[in-house]
């Protein structure tokens, strides 16, 4: 075994030893090395993702745990999908790092270590290879996003938390209680051996296997913001500090990742009786999550919860391409989970950046005083603006054409293609009245404020950047999707020995 | 007694869904607590029950599977430590709002804005 064996467990490994290092007394309560470790972790995070995406084009790769042998070890699986994911969550790991450094680090105790939990629970749920283990991943991101939300205090988001952590708690039970109804029937909790189970189970448990894999749909719908289920994402997003609720745009991806390796991966085509369990559902919880989010952008009363309304929006979309579960649907939707990420996060920092230069008013559509930068910010919400409504030449155009190319077969057309643009046309019009209201409807002399701090502006434009990037980019990206969910879609082969 | 069994879970569930739909903090982690006693029973029995059964082949005659027991011993530690940490942020949630009402009673959200809007005016 060289060292490149062990290349599936780094991005696991380095957020963990680098959140415990940063709780010993030689880094603790050393801001500058605190921000370093931090930022050195979250570059070789993204450099351990990039060698794993190069090393997964050879195909899938298994690593077993302490050697035991698959199905029964605990195994960790990277694939193109979960280097991709990791590559996403690095980038934004890397960006919203880079954000709270500037500053907003200060706020509370702890947020370094926590940051590198949390980086460590997202990486881990997108490298489990066993069913279990994403439970156990889960709460690991969940405890560190519990403790995240509320960092730097405040009622609003004490209250956003209570809401999130009490959600999220009955959520694990639920999930608890799938896992085991799943194990009861197939013996494994293996994600592979349970894929192959699928289509020969006895009769008599199909019930109790399509109860669990619902359940599970439940818990992954609570993440993902599956329509009944989303009502704590907009609070939530829109009280945290900015660079935890630019983290947390991947969090809802979590959700949607989760729902691809079980109910795409497990219970999909090839499942026999079992197959495609959660299509039913997804098609019109998933509609209804893009016209309700749809809905509330229009409501939105300020910035955040905007953007925050924008993310539902978003997983709506995505969530719709999962109940058409197609190849082509499914790489569309992992070309637009990139770009609706990455952008997500750009928004929430430049509604932090607008926020902090906006005084009394904060981040509310109401008519103050002039920002100190309004040319560089305004600039910056436009390109932002441009990118999530989905007009050329960013890359939220191409996303949406990949989307409704993927959705164009039949009476999914009629269904789909209308709240779709409506929702486009809903955030374009949010978005401008957010604009003119925040640059335009001023009076006075502009307030007194702080310039944008260098590390947060190169996090926006970082984030920014990868749109155009993702155009120009197109279409090795979009060949890499395609192949990347062809996995997804493969017929599971009996694993007896995956150990190399 | 799988009927027993099946009557106790089904119970301790109930009874934390009651509670979990209640309006105060402390009704909801009592009721988590609960839940998660139920939860941890249903995993147990997820391998089936076994009277007399050790998990180490050549120990005795019957066998119960091990991963179940395992499971659970996780599943254990992972749902103390997070009842533990609702417990702490229900207390917090307490102080800060002034009351243990889940949605926290005390007109601090929507219409915050609002009130600050027409006590400073800004707003044309």
């Amino acid at each position: 075994m060289t060292l490149m064996d062990h290349l599936i467990f780094f991005p696991v490994l380095i957020p963990l030893l680098a959140g415990i290092a940063l709780m010993l007394p030689g880094l603790h309560q050393q801001v500058l090395r605190q921000r370093l470790v931090g930022f050195a972790a979250n570059v070789l995070m993204l450099l351990s993702a990039i060698m794993l995406l190069q090393q997964s084009a050879g195909g899938m790769r298994t690593y077993m745990m302490g050697d035991w042998q698959a199905p029964f070890g605990i195994a960790l699986v990277s694939d193109q999908l979960s280097s991709i994911m990791l590559i996403l969550a690095a980038i934004l790991g890397l960006t919203a790092h880079l954000y709270a450094s500037a500053g907003d680090d200060q706020r509370g105790p702890f947020f370094h270590p926590l940051f590198m939990f949390q980086m460590l629970g997202i990486n881990g749920a997108f490298l489990t290879g066993d069913a279990f283990n994403l439970f156990v991943f889960f709460e690991i991101l969940l405890i560190a996003s519990y403790s995240l939300l509320i960092h730097g205090g405040g009622k609003q988001r004490t209250q956003a938390a209570v809401h999130y952590v009490l959600l999220n708690l009955t959520g694990s039970a639920f999930f608890l209680i799938g896992l085991a109804i799943i194990y009861a029937v197939f013996g494994t909790l293996n994600l592979a051996d349970m894929a192959y189970k699928a289509p020969h189970l006895k009769s008599e448990d199909l019930a109790l296997a399509k109860s669990g894999a619902l359940l599970l749909l439940v818990v992954f719908g609570l993440k993902a913001a599956l329509l009944p289920l989303h009502f704590w994402l907009p609070r939530t997003y829109a009280y945290t500090s900015t660079p935890v609720a630019a983290l947390f745009a991947i969090m809802t991806k979590v959700g949607i990742y989760s729902i691809w390796r079980i109910h795409t991966a497990v219970f999909g085509d090839h499942a026999g009786v079992l197959a495609n369990v959660a299509s039913d559902w997804l098609w019109p919880l998933g509609w209804l999550t893009l016209v309700a989010g749809t809905l509330a952008v229009l409501a939105s009363q300020s910035l955040k919860m905007l953007v925050a309304n924008l993310v539902v929006v978003s997983a709506g979309t995505l969530l719709l391409m999962l109940a058409i579960s197609t190849e082509q649907s499914a790489a569309a939707a992992l070309y637009y989970l990139i770009h609706s990420t990455l952008i997500a996060a750009a928004l929430f920092m430049v509604a932090g950046l607008i926020t902090e230069q906006r005084g009394q008013a904060q981040d509310r559509l109401v008519r103050s005083r002039p920002l100190r930068q309004q040319g560089l910010l305004g600039v910056l919400f436009v390109i932002a603006a441009l990118a999530v409504i989905g007009l050329p030449p960013l890359s939220g155009f191409v996303g949406k054409l990949l989307l409704l190319q993927a959705s164009s077969a039949g009476y999914q057309a009629s269904w789909i293609w209308a709240p779709l643009l409506i929702s486009g046309l809903a955030a374009m019009l949010m978005l401008t009245r957010a604009g003119t209201t925040i640059f335009w409807r001023v009076q006075g002399a502009a307030q007194p404020s702080d310039a944008v701090h260098p590390l947060k502006l190169t996090a926006v434009l970082v984030l920014l950047l990868m749109s155009p990037l993702m155009v120009v980019l197109g279409g090795p990206l979009t060949e890499l999707t395609q192949s990347a969910v062809s996995e997804l879609y493969k017929v599971p082969v009996a694993v007896v020995e995956v150990t190399p | 007694m799988e009927t027993i069994y099946a009557i106790c879970v089904g119970a301790m569930t109930a009874g934390g869904i009651f509670l979990v739909l209640r309006g105060y903090t402390f009704a909801v982690v009592l009721g988590l607590t609960l839940l998660s006693y139920a939860v941890n029973l249903f995993i147990f029995a997820s391998g089936r029950l076994v009277v007399n059964g050790a998990v180490i082949l050549g120990e005795s005659e019957r066998y119960a599977d091990p991963l179940p027991q395992a499971l659970v011993l996780t599943a254990i530690v992972i749902g103390f430590a997070m009842t533990a940490f609702a417990l702490i942020l229900a207390l917090r949630a307490r102080s800060d709002l002034g009351n243990d009402q889940v949605d926290g009673r005390t007109e601090i959200h929507d219409d915050l804005p609002q009130r600050q809007r027409s006590n400073t005016g800004d707003d044309a």
